[in-house]
């Protein structure tokens, strides 16, 4: 039935979530694990908690990552830089 | 320990724990076969005794606000950590100057993109007071709700403009929006202790079930939730944003 | 398919974990650790499920008493944006350590002394 696809596909997309190895790919593949644990949650009767998690996975959780990998990104590009000037 | 002995490790008791799992999970009613009694009972008299359609926002904000209470602030005092961790940071120079604001902006943003995310602020702050607002009749509520109406001012720095987020969404008054929100919502648990003696019982008229200004005190209380999540969340974006595109580092 | 939605869920627990044991990056830990969580939503809403049950939203069906337990999902509901907040507390301590120790691995973390 549904309720058994949409446990498969949230089943496989945890595991693609894991072992994702670059942190960029896996925040995309973490918005498509949301769209899937979200169609779970509305074939399990829960309006409410599906939107809920649609508009976190969607909008709430990947603009914070992606700005976090955009920082961290720049500061490694100043600490290579300063260790280029003090050597 | 070095890595392939923390893997090792984490194997044996991964077996070991997923054993134990399974077996709890085993004693548990089989899937479909519900037994408990709270459920029931709330799905059978929740609409005549409180007045709203929506259960899941009745137990949310009614039967259970207590809890919601607890849930809110934690949601606070996070986003507070948050603050209190990148504003720490700031020893770094900032750097808004106008040509480099210019510079930090998307460079594939044309004005027909822009002018899309300009109409859809105001489409999404309807849609998300739409579902604050019928917390109680529909899907919904304040937490939804909330992140929707976030979402609205993001559309600017998902056009391109980034550093206009700031300007659509001033710092000053979401943090006092949040604020307001999470004081809101203790002050109407407060009114339940004052006007019906109990903390957070519910203190104003019910309504018919179905109307818009209905179930009491659910409305307010949602209006107060959705303030602070939406606050909540704009201030953690706007801090990473200052994170990664306004500070650069001196020298 | 009585067993299904819980054997998910312990599936999801124990491999979220392995992916915050394993990872060299904290930001892969950091989203690890939502897998771990979604293992828990997973969990509670399947406890919930009551077979030929519908939504408990009684806008325009009779209300019956034989609809899903709305209980577990307020429980979940506010769960998944209070966890987001925490997300974002834990990627502002990334950044900090990232700062402070010059790389990510949780393995160059030392203790503040230095």
């Amino acid at each position: 039935m549904l309720q058994i696809a949409a446990l498969t596909v949230v089943a496989l997309g945890g595991l693609a979530v894991v072992l994702t190895g670059d942190p960029l790919r896996q925040t995309m593949v973490l918005g498509i694990y949301g769209l899937g644990l979200t169609m779970l949650f509305f074939v399990f009767q829960a309006p409410d908690v599906a939107l809920s998690e649609i508009v976190i996975s969607t909008v709430g959780l990947p603009v914070m990552i992606l700005l976090t990998l955009r920082k961290v990104r720049q500061q490694q590009r100043e600490q290579a830089r300063g260790k280029e000037d003090d050597g | 320990m070095n890595r392939t002995g923390r893997l090792i490790m984490f194997g044996i008791s991964a077996v070991a724990l997923a054993a134990v799992l399974v077996k709890g999970f085993a004693g548990l009613p089989h899937f479909g076969d519900y037994t408990g009694v709270y459920g029931t009972v709330i799905n059978g008299i929740g609409v005549t005794e409180r007045h709203a359609t929506d259960l899941v926002t009745a137990l949310n904000f009614d039967l259970r606000a207590f809890d919601t209470l607890g849930e809110e602030f934690i949601l606070f005092a996070s986003i507070l950590g948050v603050v209190l961790i990148l504003r720490e940071l700031r020893e770094e120079r900032e750097h808004p100057h106008q040509e480099e604001a210019e510079e930090h902006s998307f460079a594939g943003a044309s004005a027909a993109w822009r002018a899309l995310a300009l109409g859809l602020i105001p489409a999404m702050i309807v849609l998300g007071g739409y579902i604050v607002l019928h917390g109680a009749l529909t899907p919904g509520g304040g937490f939804q709700g909330g992140v929707i109406l976030a979402a609205g001012p993001l559309a600017v720095f998902l056009a391109g403009r980034y550093l206009r987020m700031k300007v659509v969404a001033p710092q000053p008054l979401v943090e006092a929006g949040e604020s307001i929100g999470a004081l809101g919502y203790a002050l109407i648990g407060l009114g339940g202790l004052i006007f019906a003696g109990v903390f957070f019982k519910n203190f104003l008229p019910l309504g018919t079930p179905g109307h818009l200004l209905s179930a009491g005190q659910m409305p307010l209380a949602s209006i107060a939730v959705g303030l602070e999540v939406s606050g909540a969340f704009l201030v953690g974006w706007t801090e990473f944003l200052d994170q990664a595109m306004v500070i650069k580092e001196q020298g | 398919m009585s067993f299904l939605p819980f054997a998910v869920a312990a599936w999801l627990f124990v491999a979220g974990l392995y992916g915050v044991v394993s990872s060299r990056n904290l930001i892969r830990t950091i989203l690890s650790l939502t897998v771990v969580q979604s293992a828990t939503y997973v969990l509670l809403l399947g406890v919930g499920y009551r077979h030929g049950g519908r939504a408990p939203i009684f806008a325009d069906i009779p209300q019956v008493s034989t609809a899903v337990d709305p209980v577990v999902q307020v429980l979940v509901l506010v769960d998944i944006v209070v966890e987001a907040t925490v997300t974002a507390l834990l990627l502002a301590l990334a950044v900090q350590a990232h700062k402070r120790f010059g790389s990510l691995d949780p393995n160059d973390l030392r203790t503040l002394r230095d």
